[in-house]
């Protein structure tokens, strides 16, 4: 073989390389990006999860479990009292696993994971006509459009806005 | 000990131990209807009996404030129903449709407190409860 051609094979055998070893390193990103699965907790899976999707922990930081966890007689209008010994669990998961009070905190002093900065930041893009389809309703309704929603998956593949 | 005596010891607790426990759905939706009957003579209520037709009525109407049962449950208990505010899907109320239903004390005594506070603005009366439940049983 003479050396031209094995300096070509020779680039294309880096580029290659290079070009996979690229994509490999976007995708962990991207993953990491949208994924905020905690270990999950039975407790808190059955008793959040059956009005609503179970909300990460990391949604909101502890200090706003804990204000939303002593006030379940009126939890957004509704009567979601647990009993006191699987409310005090869910507490603890829920403050272990928290996220950070920079990034999750409402700046307007509220409970709502939607008003929190992140999530303005994260769905400034969503155009208002998306949130009133009656398949999404709720800006709460997480699995309308993100369909991994109930295993804490986030990420933007697996997004499809409902018609 | 023999050799054997403890082979079949040790084979035992592991057959033993592989069994899975049942999940703890002791209780049917008829042993439901008779706590409420307890809890109405407790009370020194008398009954005539647990009504299917007041039940339905009961479940299908609002009760001075938004919501009726059927609001979320739908006025079919079979099918599946969806949360008033947030869409979730409610899997379906009557035992024919979903034989998980009414089986654990605990979860019942839960669900008829909150629901019973959202949609009355009270805790239901026994009376009220054995009505819903002999609807839900009545369907099929």
């Amino acid at each position: 073989m003479d050396n031209a051609v094995k300096r070509r094979l020779f680039d294309v055998t880096v580029w290659t390389i290079g070009l996979l070893a690229g994509m490999a390193l976007i995708a962990h990103e991207a993953m990491a990006e949208g994924m905020i699965a905690s270990p999950t907790n039975e407790r808190w899976k059955a008793e959040c999860g059956s009005c609503h999707v179970a909300y990460p922990p990391a949604l909101l930081p502890a200090s706003t479990w804990r204000r939303l966890m002593s006030q379940l007689d009126r939890h957004f209008g509704v009567d979601a009292t647990v009993d006191p010994m699987a409310g005090a669990e869910m507490v603890r998961y829920l403050e272990r696993y928290a996220g950070t009070e920079r990034r999750t905190t409402a700046s307007t002093g509220s409970l709502r994971v939607t008003e929190t900065r992140w999530f303005s930041h994260k769905h400034g893009e969503v155009p208002a006509s998306i949130w009133r389809l009656p398949a999404v309703k709720s800006a709460s309704n997480c699995a309308a459009c993100h369909t991994g929603a109930e295993q804490g998956d986030f990420r933007h593949h697996n997004i499809r806005i409902p018609r | 000990m023999h050799t054997e005596t403890l082979a079949r010891l040790i084979f035992g607790l592991a057959t033993t131990m592989a069994i899975p426990c049942p999940p703890a759905l002791a209780a049917t939706p008829a042993d439901q209807q008779m706590r409420f009957d307890a809890e109405l003579r407790a009370g020194g209520i008398p009954s005539d009996g647990f009504s299917a037709q007041r039940g339905e009525a009961f479940f299908n109407s609002t009760h001075g404030r938004e919501w009726s049962c059927s609001s979320c449950h739908t006025s079919n208990p079979l099918a599946a129903g969806k949360h008033a505010t947030t869409g979730k899907p409610i899997a379906p109320l009557a035992p024919a449709a979903n034989p998980e239903r009414f089986r654990d004390s605990g979860v019942v005594d839960k669900w008829f407190r909150r629901n019973c506070n959202d949609v009355l603005g009270r805790p239901c009366t026994a009376n009220e409860k054995g009505d819903v439940l002999q609807y839900l049983m009545s369907l099929k």
